[in-house]
């Protein structure tokens, strides 16, 4: 990628609170390229919002694992879980800094399996259909997280309740809402925009919106 | 293969109201567009950070080399405000397009054509009226423009000269909140009455266009599906409300 | 879909569904055709319903439409800078009415 041109005079919103320096500009610096910054949580799907019944929930890794692992909603809740304020970005160019969530680690979920030396992928297969795909290097230490709660309240059912994969590090469209499973697989599957023109791995801080990106 | 973002450099500023400027923009490698579609623009400052807004482009195809933007300054806004107060002849400007198939009208398609703006929704049909006027074919086509008031009409002086020269072309103007005095043209917001007039003379053949903010977009589109025009003869633009 | 619709111009709002006629237009210049009267058999559950009945999903990365029986994916269709991709294979069968 070569040096970016710069817009003579150019500098961005200025923001209220701003002095020299200060919050205005960490906020800007938090923002990656081509986003604006947004307080609000816009709803957008690709389908209508699943309503699966929490007793009838669950959640299953499986794949090149050693032994697959299925969490039921209560089984789920009683995993580890921690908070965790993260920005998010979304690929219709909107960036929320300091989201607040609380959930469960990928890392925790993978714990008390092994997996197969030839592991390299996760695939997120959620209600509804939806699949998104992530180098497994994207999801482990600490990078990826399944959410229950929003803003300190459950996850809403059209925010990806009663549980969603969040990957702060990439577009949200790889946050896949209502995910009820993770395959480990040795090969790449492009997921559901993936296979429609969205960059295969949506680093929003290199600007990968759309394949050849 | 992806589209890479091009230099366009400012060739010309116009204001076109107190509160929207036209900007021309040259691209020497420009592969020309259709009318109604839009370009991206991005600006990038200093210590990296950077933003994009779309923007229809207002020139039609045949003026080949560059294209005209028109932006209407927003209270509060990060980008338009920064085109008016601080851009000039000279400078260059980062664009990536044109983009869109959907809201496109060419004068191959026929008519008879309704354009029907609301404010700066006008942009995108300002570029299909005069892409019509230079292909010549005599399309019989009406604007239906809903603007707040006299002062605020964008591209009031060249819509008149386009409608008096006789080539089946006029313009149907609504001022929602402020008239001239002696002013007896539509003096409300757009609805399916007023539609129906001036749909009247047009037929049901008609292929209409709509843009501007999304109230009025979903109130023209709906209105034309009730007055028995078929929704794939209807295309739609939406702005939101904040369009900064 | 205009790209446009799901840039910062939108105001974030809740997800709005509209049916087939929302893309009638867009869908006919992918078809090249009036296709919103057209019937077409969903390829998931073999239902036939006309277009413009489909459900639309159109906030968002891409425009998907959705069988009205079974809510299956029957298009999806995309707008990027490079070109638009279409994606058809939840459509089993499109039957277009004579003339126009």
């Amino acid at each position: 990628m070569g040096e970016r041109f710069v817009t003579r005079g150019f500098v961005g919103r200025r923001e209220p609170d701003s002095g020299a320096g200060g919050l205005a500009d960490e906020r800007r610096r938090r923002t990656p390229p081509g986003q604006y910054l947004t307080d609000d949580f816009p709803v957008l799907s690709a389908g209508p919002t699943p309503r699966t019944p929490l007793d009838r929930w669950s959640l299953t890794i499986d794949g090149l694992v050693s032994k697959p692992i299925t969490w039921s909603w209560e089984e789920f809740l009683a995993l580890p879980a921690r908070d965790w304020v993260v920005d998010i970005s979304c690929v219709t160019k909107w960036t929320h800094l300091d989201m607040r969530w609380r959930g469960v680690s990928v890392d925790t979920l993978l714990e008390s399996i092994d997996l197969d030396a030839k592991a390299a992928f996760a695939i997120a297969s959620c209600d509804g259909g939806y699949t998104t795909n992530l180098p497994l290097a994207d999801v482990l230490n600490n990078q990826a997280f399944v959410a229950y709660e929003y803003d300190g309240a459950p996850l809403a059912p059209e925010h990806g309740g009663p549980a969603r994969l969040v990957v702060p590090a990439r577009y949200f469209w790889k946050s896949a809402k209502w995910i009820r499973g993770i395959r480990i697989g040795d090969r790449d599957e492009p997921g559901f925009w993936e296979s429609l023109g969205y960059n295969n791995r949506g680093d929003q801080w290199l600007e990968e919106r759309y394949s050849g990106d | 293969m992806a589209i890479d973002w091009l230099l366009g450099t400012v060739t010309g500023v116009r204001d076109e109201t107190p509160t929207v400027r036209s900007f021309t923009l040259g691209l020497p490698a420009w592969t020309g567009h259709r009318p109604g579609q839009h370009i991206d623009l991005r600006l990038t400052a200093e210590d990296g950070y950077s933003v994009e807004r779309s923007y229809s482009i207002a020139s039609e195809p045949e003026r080949g080399g560059e294209v005209d933007i028109t932006v209407e300054r927003i209270e509060g806004g990060e980008v338009s405000p920064f085109l008016h107060e601080v851009v000039v002849p000279g400078d260059r400007l980062e664009v990536r397009g044109p983009i869109g198939g959907y809201f496109v009208w060419e004068a191959g398609l026929g008519g008879p054509l309704l354009l029907v703006a609301g404010g700066s929704g006008v942009v995108p049909l300002m570029a299909m009226a005069r892409h019509r006027a230079r292909a010549g074919t005599g399309v019989v086509a009406r604007m239906l423009f809903s603007s707040r008031g006299p002062d605020e009409v964008i591209y009031a002086e060249e819509l008149d000269q386009l409608a008096a020269a006789g080539d089946g072309f006029d313009v149907v103007h609504t001022l929602t909140r402020r008239q001239p005095a002696g002013w007896n043209g539509y003096a409300r917001r757009i609805d399916e009455q007023m539609l129906a007039e001036v749909l009247e003379p047009l037929g049901a053949g008609t292929r209409a266009y709509a843009c501007g903010p999304t109230a009025l977009v979903e109130t023209v589109a709906n209105g034309l599906v009730r007055l028995g025009l078929p929704p794939d003869r209807i295309r739609t633009e939406r702005f939101g409300p904040t369009g900064t | 879909m205009e790209e446009r619709m799901a840039l910062m111009r939108e105001d974030p709002a809740v997800d709005l569904t509209v049916d087939g006629n929302a893309v009638g237009g867009l869908l006919g210049s992918v078809f090249a055709t009036e296709v919103t009267a057209a019937l077409g058999r969903c390829a998931s559950c073999q239902t036939s319903s006309l277009v413009g009945t489909m459900r639309v999903y159109m906030r968002g990365p891409g425009v998907v439409v959705r069988c009205p029986a079974c809510a299956e994916v029957v298009m999806r269709v995309v707008e990027t800078p490079t070109g638009m991709t279409v994606d058809v294979r939840g459509i089993a069968m499109l039957r277009l009415p004579p003339g126009r």
